[in-house]
């Protein structure tokens, strides 16, 4: 039986990973995530389920603790908002390139810099466009709401141990701190030694028997081993492609205009497209679930219907890009949104659809097109 | 059925916890409830203030422009919110502390003497049962049943010898708030 609660999006994270059967989180304390660590270490769950929960000197040391940890094949999350994952993400890197599977949090603060602790999407292009080193990419889940927070838990170990990679949970600030109804699923039992060793003896760290060792590293010195290494990687980011896509469609069916917005900007979106459809404009929204993969076919397919396309995001314009990448100059795609922590009222957002897409049509774009050529 | 409420005030008013009382009361009535809260790194002192909402349908924006309801519990708040009640809305307020009252005439305004009678019982910490209370008087969105239901969900278990104590705030809130009239920008 699920249980019914009023919770803290960061609280409903943290209590699913409890009941996921997660072995050990690891992390270090800031605002806007706080809360999550906090609640951790408030439930004991080395009491309920022998789930290890550490605060690490440093984010440094939590995202390497990580490492370690899912080295010898055990479940393991760790979490921190904008400045925090900045500094974890040479781990994260590494992680990628050694092929170990853990779940990042990432409750996004306005950037840059220390910025604010209020929320803000700015981490879209380090969440989704690498962040750290190297040819790798995170599977990136979006929630947008409190019952996201705790249902993609789940969702994301089980990604990371399909693909044996790095699941990263692009949240932020509203939807780590707002509090809504959430139903949590029932206690998972962790997995036992005996039970890991039969699962993940191939390649983890499990204590060696008669089996060649399992050597866990991200390093090759040789430059054809490396590549090898490399194209079985990218071969794993074609197969999330095909087979692990997520987003919604809200009322697209009949629309002329289009939001592309994800998290919380895809809530206050929903505010706007439902003023917006009072006011008799037919507009749409789409909600990527997972920013990578990227829902490209979709907006490519929705170009050929709507006039227009407004990405808006609690950014200077970064998912954008993605969004004009995917229609091919269809159609204008515009961006809008704020920034340094102020959130975009729904009122403004449809405001901005009148202004840059419905009142401009479709002159705007082209004048952006031939500048480029030129 | 849908309520979108702004609560605004000081940090240390019990302006997050009033919030949380009454979306735990929506969810006792299976209600969708969101809370959404937006205060400054101070503990106490700073201003702080929560927008909760409560639908019998799925809630698209948690935050918002304009309210059915503004809660207004300090100057600063009153400021702020005043022009973000939707014509037609409410306001309800706290003189205490106010030194520019509300003037639009295209809402309900009410009064409230919340700290007053918070002092009166005894008890500074029942104040904002007591704003709660006259709140739900001006509109019984959730059952007073309900309410000490949500109380008792959001009270630590320590805490319940308190919940006659609530009660009769939010029963005190309902007896005491009054409308109050305005014309022409002036009290009348």
């Amino acid at each position: 039986m699920a249980e019914l609660k009023l919770m803290k999006g960061n609280e409903a994270l943290a209590e699913a990973a409890i009941r996921v059967g997660a072995d050990a989180y690891f992390g270090y304390p800031i605002t806007p995530q706080s809360e999550v660590i906090e609640y951790l270490m408030a439930q004991r769950p080395e009491e309920r389920t022998g789930m290890v929960v550490l605060q690490a000197e440093s984010e440094i040391a939590a995202i390497n603790m990580v490492y370690g940890a899912a080295s010898s094949g055990k479940r393991v999350l760790t979490s921190s908002s904008s400045p925090g994952m900045s500094l974890k993400l040479e781990g994260i890197s590494y992680l990628a390139g050694a092929e170990l599977p853990a779940v990042i949090v990432n409750v996004v603060r306005a950037g840059p810099g220390l910025g604010t602790i209020q929320p803000a999407q700015g981490d879209y292009f380090q969440a989704v466009k690498g962040g750290g080193h190297g040819d790798y990419k995170l599977y990136v889940l979006a929630p947008a709401s409190v019952q996201e927070m705790s249902d993609f838990i789940e969702e994301a170990f089980d990604i990371a141990y399909k693909y044996r990679a790095p699941v990263l949970i692009l949240s932020d600030g509203l939807i780590g701190q707002m509090m809504e109804k959430v139903f949590l699923k029932d206690q998972q039992k962790r997995m036992t030694n005996e039970e890991l060793i039969k699962k993940y003896d191939g390649w983890a760290t499990t204590g060696k028997t008669n089996r060649d060792r399992n050597i866990v590293t991200s390093l090759d010195l040789q430059p054809d081993k490396m590549e090898i290494k490399v194209n079985k990687l990218i071969k794993k980011y074609a197969q999330m492609e095909r087979e692990d896509l997520r987003y919604e469609s809200i009322n697209c069916e009949d629309a002329e205009y289009l939001f592309v917005a994800y998290g919380s900007s895809a809530r206050i979106a929903q505010k706007a497209m439902e003023l917006g459809r009072d006011k008799g404009i037919k507009v749409g929204l789409l909600r990527p679930i997972t920013l990578f993969p990227f829902p490209k076919q979709q907006l490519f397919d929705l170009a050929d219907q709507v006039k227009g396309i407004l990405s808006v995001e609690l950014s200077a314009g970064q998912m954008v890009e993605d969004v004009r990448l995917s229609v091919e100059h269809k159609v204008p795609v515009e961006h809008f949104g704020r920034t340094g922590g102020i959130i975009h009222t729904p009122e403004e957002i449809i405001e901005a659809l009148e202004e840059k897409i419905i009142k401009n049509g479709s002159v705007r774009h082209h004048k952006t097109r031939e500048s480029s050529i030129l | 059925m849908t309520e979108e409420i702004i609560i605004a005030g000081f940090g240390g008013q019990g302006v997050l916890s009033m919030g949380k009382i009454l979306a735990y009361s929506g969810i006792m009535q299976d209600q969708e409830v969101s809370w959404m809260p937006s205060y400054g790194p101070e503990m106490r002192g700073g201003t702080a203030n929560v927008t909760v909402i409560l639908s019998d349908d799925r809630i698209s924006s948690p935050y918002l422009k304009l309210y059915d309801s503004a809660i207004v519990l300090n100057q600063q708040s009153m400021d702020k919110f005043e022009e973000s009640v939707k014509p037609g809305g409410i306001l309800l307020y706290d003189p205490n502390g106010i030194s520019h009252h509300p003037s639009r005439t295209d809402i309900s305004v009410y009064q409230i003497e919340g700290n007053k009678l918070a002092s009166e019982m005894g008890n500074k910490k029942i104040f904002n049962m007591i704003i709660l209370g006259a709140f739900l008087k001006i509109k019984p969105i959730v059952k007073l049943d309900n309410v000490i239901e949500g109380l008792k969900k959001s009270l630590p278990e320590r805490y319940h010898h308190l919940l006659p104590i609530n009660e009769e705030a939010i029963t005190m809130g309902m007896n005491k708030v009054i409308p109050i009239k305005i014309e022409n920008g002036i009290f009348v």
